[in-house]
């Protein structure tokens, strides 16, 4: 049975078996395909999948991108967070 | 958005039908009330994933009748998943055991959904028309989590059914799906041959309306409901398929592409096959896609509303087998001249008692 997922600094996000971030070549954009559903995630969002390697931890991930986008970590870590929770929650997202 | 509009999106996924054959036998089967007998065959399948992909399908649905009946459904799982396809299995579960779920699983098989009739076996059985079928279904549901793939179970609903909700809820979190598709019974084919005997009540409805409401709050991250509803009780329609020829196409056993899996109920219209046309010159540019596609075809009400671009003017096959038209506004639509017959239709015969099932089955050779 599945229990539901709560996103920490320390957890280690991965895109669970069903899920999978592919480049769409038609169409010139990333896509996130699921279970009978195809998402179309934002700039940021595409950094985010494509970290969930599940090696880096949320914290790792935020520093990453706090440092490549020059912006306060604090601010990309709670960012972060509340993302991957709502991916986690749709079930798109594994720790 | 007209056929030759340059606008025109691919389509995002393909249900894949490969074959009518299915050992069961449900009164809402969604293939048409004549099966196809004849099927594509190994190659002209291969083609038509090689097309799609190259027109810019994500995901092909393999589906049927029963789709692990075909001997080449690993082939053509190795295949999609080559072309870089998303793929899932639309099937009962009742041929899968381990080792096929295994199989299934090292083919590169993306997802599987596999469909229950209820919660109470016996009861369930009798729906499929199948001595037995519960019982295989909730071990193959075992057996394709054991293969570590991902699961949906999709329960269509009708008024024998909606009383066990809560435990066909409890049952899907049981078997390790991580969805469920709550499906009320859509009137086509041969659900529609048996809207008597599967209409619900609008209590039950609304009953099952505030059931799934709960579920989904309370399973947060555990189980996402997908909710279907039944458009006889609806004010507004559906947008079916998501629009005509805007983003999904069908293709049957035998090679026919339609827009959607019922199209072929709209009589005098013509259906391209694979095997003659490719699949994105069909897709652009064939009668079938072009006929209701956009907004051009539209009748008023739907023309001037607001929302002919949410609904897509709701389900072509529902305007045909209720009102004789495929251009008409959907019934289901309350702007509808017909709507209030429809819903006089559901009350009716949800009240009544409900006659003897017709199982769906192939008609005998001729």
């Amino acid at each position: 049975m599945n229990a539901p997922i709560r996103i920490e600094a320390t957890s280690v996000p991965r895109l669970p078996r069903g899920v999978k971030l592919r480049f769409d070549e038609q169409r010139k954009r990333w896509s996130l395909l699921a279970p009978e559903r195809v998402f179309v995630p934002d700039e940021i969002a595409v950094e985010i999948l494509q970290r969930c390697d599940g090696i880096a931890t949320v914290e790792a991930i935020a520093t990453a991108l706090a440092e490549k986008f020059a912006a306060p970590r604090e601010d990309v870590a709670r960012d972060v967070t509340e993302m991957l929770q709502d991916l986690a929650n749709k079930g798109v997202v594994a720790v | 958005m007209s056929a030759a509009d340059p606008r025109l999106e691919p389509p995002l996924a393909l249900l894949a039908e490969l074959t009518h054959r299915c050992p069961l036998q449900c009164p809402y089967c969604s293939n048409p009330l004549a099966l196809d007998r004849q099927e594509l065959d190994t190659d002209a399948w291969q083609r038509v994933l090689d097309e799609a992909a190259a027109l810019g399908v994500l995901q092909v649905h393999f589906s049927g009748g029963e789709p692990t009946a075909r001997r080449d459904l690993d082939a053509l799982i190795v295949h999609a998943a080559e072309r870089g396809l998303y793929s899932n299995l639309i099937t009962s579960g009742v041929l899968i055991d381990g080792p096929r779920a295994r199989a299934l699983a090292e083919a590169g098989l993306d997802h599987v959904q596999i469909s229950i009739q209820g919660h109470e076996p016996e009861a369930a059985d009798r729906v499929a028309g199948y001595r037995g079928a519960q019982a295989k279904k909730r071990a193959a549901c075992a057996h394709v989590r054991e293969a570590g793939l991902p699961l949906t179970i999709n329960a269509v609903m009708h008024r024998h059914n909606l009383h066990e909700l809560d435990d066909i809820i409890a049952l899907a979190v049981s078997l390790g799906a991580s969805r469920l598709e709550v499906a009320h019974t859509q009137y086509y084919g041969w659900g529609l041959k048996n809207r008597a005997a599967l209409m619900p009540t609008r209590a039950q409805l609304d009953a099952a309306t505030a059931t799934v409401t709960a579920a989904r709050e309370r399973l947060k991250g555990v189980l996402a409901i997908d909710y279907v509803v039944p458009d006889y009780y609806a004010r507004r329609p559906k947008a079916c398929m998501g629009g005509w020829g805007r983003r999904f196409l069908n293709v049957s056993p035998t090679g026919r592409v339609l827009p959607c899996h019922a199209a072929e109920t709209v009589a005098g219209m013509r259906f391209d096959s694979v095997l003659e046309r490719p699949l994105a010159e069909i897709w652009r540019s064939s009668e079938a896609f072009t006929r209701f596609r956009g907004t051009a075809w539209m009748p008023e009400p739907c023309r001037s509303c607001d929302r002919r671009e949410i609904d897509w003017g709701g389900c072509r096959c529902q305007a045909l087998a209720i009102v004789g038209d495929a251009a008409a506004t959907d019934p289901a639509c309350e702007l509808s001249p017909h709507h209030a017959a429809l819903a006089a239709a559901a009350e009716r015969e949800s009240a009544g008692a409900a006659p003897d099932f017709v199982y769906r089955r192939m008609a005998p050779a001729a």
